[in-house]
């Protein structure tokens, strides 16, 4: 039996194509990549060997510092604003609305699968200062208030940024902690709740912790998205105004396609690929110490 | 929440055993979250229905009535006529490029997976986690090479690029996932079939496609999701208008450098609002499931 499942030229027919793709599109693409750091030029004007020129410039560039902290930021607040949201969401369905929160999960949910392009289109609308005035300036002007421009300035640009992102994906990490929930038993809740506990006290010292695993989860994968942003963003502001809302995924893309620079542009790739792989290195170390010493 | 930790002056309704009173509290303490569910809801809606409302609205309406104004009229379709002409081609590269990829990705994921967990043989561990590491790697890091090869290959005016880099992209969780449901199937299967006489092969055919039908399903739904929506490889690799996505060609609607036709911009993002939204309603709780099984797993 075991000669029929180790057959190896089963294995090689079932696991050689997929194998292959894998391997020509993504894994030597990667490494080749690793090799353009030491070049400068690109595919049509031809390459020139550069050394470690691109990591120098990398270190000294203003616009990669200013990339690299538009990156953290937006990763730090996006991250915290899903995964806080999120789980606001999910308490709400499992301790409030019960059996009822299907129709709200499905509600919510939805921009999840919306075309990013399509939300970023609409906030830019929702949003817009000139020539027409949006919902939001419209409902600034009805109560009195200044209408702000909005897309105008890094500052309030990046707000519409994060509103945006929020509001896009809060109902899918929602549904993601709400699964980490609902596996809690009922009869931990109920016998916290015959001990007193109640309220934000049943939520801190039971729910919380229980639900911890879950939320690390949605942690890493909420910080791994951001970090990557770069499709929100993109059709958004385009990473302006200025380079004001330019992370590194878009640097590295007008870096590479409009200035023609693979060398440098593969470099900003690396440091982004870094970058995530430290932090959830980072996320998943701490969490395991959690653990072990809980 | 209860107020048992807050002890309360006054109030006589608090009384216990006054008459009439759970009712009352109850109904009290559900008016928080029926404002908490009401804003909740209009956060949720009310852009949607903005949009939809101004996909019916003229030029003239945009610039002279106020932005919450309902449309003068509901069969004012041409926003509709105008963006569809524009948007039908982008919508059929759409297609072409993600359905061929979302077959290849089911059809080779599937079978790598059955390799992977249900076959017997040294080095599958490590090869499983070579291609979970695909899940880490940034878009932006394949980007160059790619472009080079295709360029080089002439493949740039052609829908390919798309194809291959949105089956390799859509790989690595696929085999993943695969691999961890066909570890839920009890091996005692597989051995039957072998023992009938199944070549491996024959008995992944037979038994292990057709008992994953419904793990297919949802895979296949989460990856149509994620290369419909995919904006960063189609602006790559697609240098030719005629050769553009939905998401590509949506960005030539906004008017980032010249005046916007508000009207058909409107309509052609509620016609792919719209698509997404048939198909989601269709099969939300197993997207959501989907989508849910599969970030764990990132």
């Amino acid at each position: 039996m075991n000669q029929v499942l180790g057959d190896r030229r089963a294995v090689a027919l079932l696991l050689t194509p997929a194998l292959l793709v894998y391997t020509l599109v993504m894994l030597v693409p990667m490494v080749w990549s690793l090799g353009y750091t030491a070049f400068r030029g690109n595919a049509i004007s031809g390459f020139e060997y550069a050394g470690g020129e691109n990591f120098a410039t990398l270190v000294s560039d203003p616009a990669a510092r200013e990339a690299l902290l538009f990156t953290l930021r937006y990763a730090v607040v996006v991250t915290v604003g899903q995964v806080v949201a999120g789980y606001a969401l999910s308490l709400l369905y499992v301790f409030a609305l019960r059996r009822s929160s299907t129709a709200i999960r499905t509600l919510v949910f939805f921009p999840v699968v919306l075309p990013t392009v399509a939300v970023a289109l609409l906030f830019q609308k929702l949003f817009e200062y000139a020539p027409q005035t949006g919902p939001v300036n419209a409902a600034l002007l009805a109560v009195g208030l200044e209408p702000v421009d909005w897309l105008g300035s890094a500052g309030t640009s990046f707000v519409v940024i994060a509103l945006m992102d929020v509001w896009r994906s809060m109902g899918f990490y929602a549904v993601l902690l709400y699964a980490g929930l609902i596996d809690i038993p009922d009869e931990l809740i109920e016998s916290a709740r015959l001990d007193g506990a109640s309220g934000w006290q049943l939520v801190r010292s039971i729910v919380v912790p229980l639900s911890f695993p879950v939320l690390v989860s949605a942690l890493i994968f909420s910080i791994n998205g951001t970090l990557k942003v770069f499709d929100s963003i993109y059709a958004l502001t385009g990473g302006g105004p200025g380079a004001g809302t330019t992370p590194l995924t878009l640097l590295m893309y007008r870096t590479a396609f409009f200035y023609g620079d693979y060398g440098y542009g593969s470099t900003v790739a690396l440091a982004l690929t870094v970058l995530s792989l430290l932090v959830t290195v980072v996320i998943f170390r701490s969490y395991r110490r959690d653990v072990t010493r809980g | 929440m209860t107020t048992t930790l807050t002890p309360r002056t006054a109030a006589p309704t608090s009384a216990p055993g006054a008459a009439g009173r759970p009712s009352l509290a109850r109904r009290l303490r559900r008016v928080p979250l029926a404002v908490l569910v009401t804003l909740l809801l209009v956060v949720m809606v009310y852009p949607l229905l903005w949009l939809f409302l101004g996909s019916f609205k003229t030029q003239q309406e945009f610039l002279n009535e106020p932005t919450w104004a309902l449309p003068e009229s509901f069969a004012n379709v041409d926003n509709y006529a105008q963006a569809w002409s524009s948007t039908a081609g982008y919508l059929t590269n759409s297609v072409l490029a993600v359905l061929p990829a979302l077959a290849a990705v089911i059809v080779l994921g599937t079978a790598a997976g059955y390799a992977l967990e249900v076959m017997v043989w040294k080095g599958r561990a490590s090869v499983l986690m070579i291609f979970l590491a695909g899940i880490m790697i940034p878009g932006q890091m394949i980007l160059l090479p790619l472009f080079t090869v295709y360029f080089q290959l002439r493949l740039t005016d052609s829908l390919w690029p798309l194809i291959l880099t949105y089956t390799a992209i859509g790989l690595p969780l696929t085999v993943f996932m695969m691999a961890t449901y066909f570890r839920s199937i009890p091996r005692e299967v597989f051995e039957a079939a072998t023992l009938d006489g199944a070549s491996a092969v024959r008995s992944f055919w037979s038994i292990g496609f057709p008992m994953m039908r419904g793990a297919v399903f949802t895979i296949a739904l989460v990856q149509f999701f994620f290369l419909w929506n995919d904006l960063l490889i189609a602006l790559t690799f697609t240098t030719q208008d005629d050769l553009r996505t939905v998401q590509v060609g949506l960005l030539n609607f906004t008017g980032q450098f010249g005046v916007v036709d508000y009207g058909p911009t409107f309509a052609a993002i509620c016609i792919n609002v719209v698509l997404v939204l048939v198909l989601y309603l269709f099969l939300n709780q197993r997207v959501m499931r989907g989508m849910a099984a599969g970030a764990v797993k990132g």
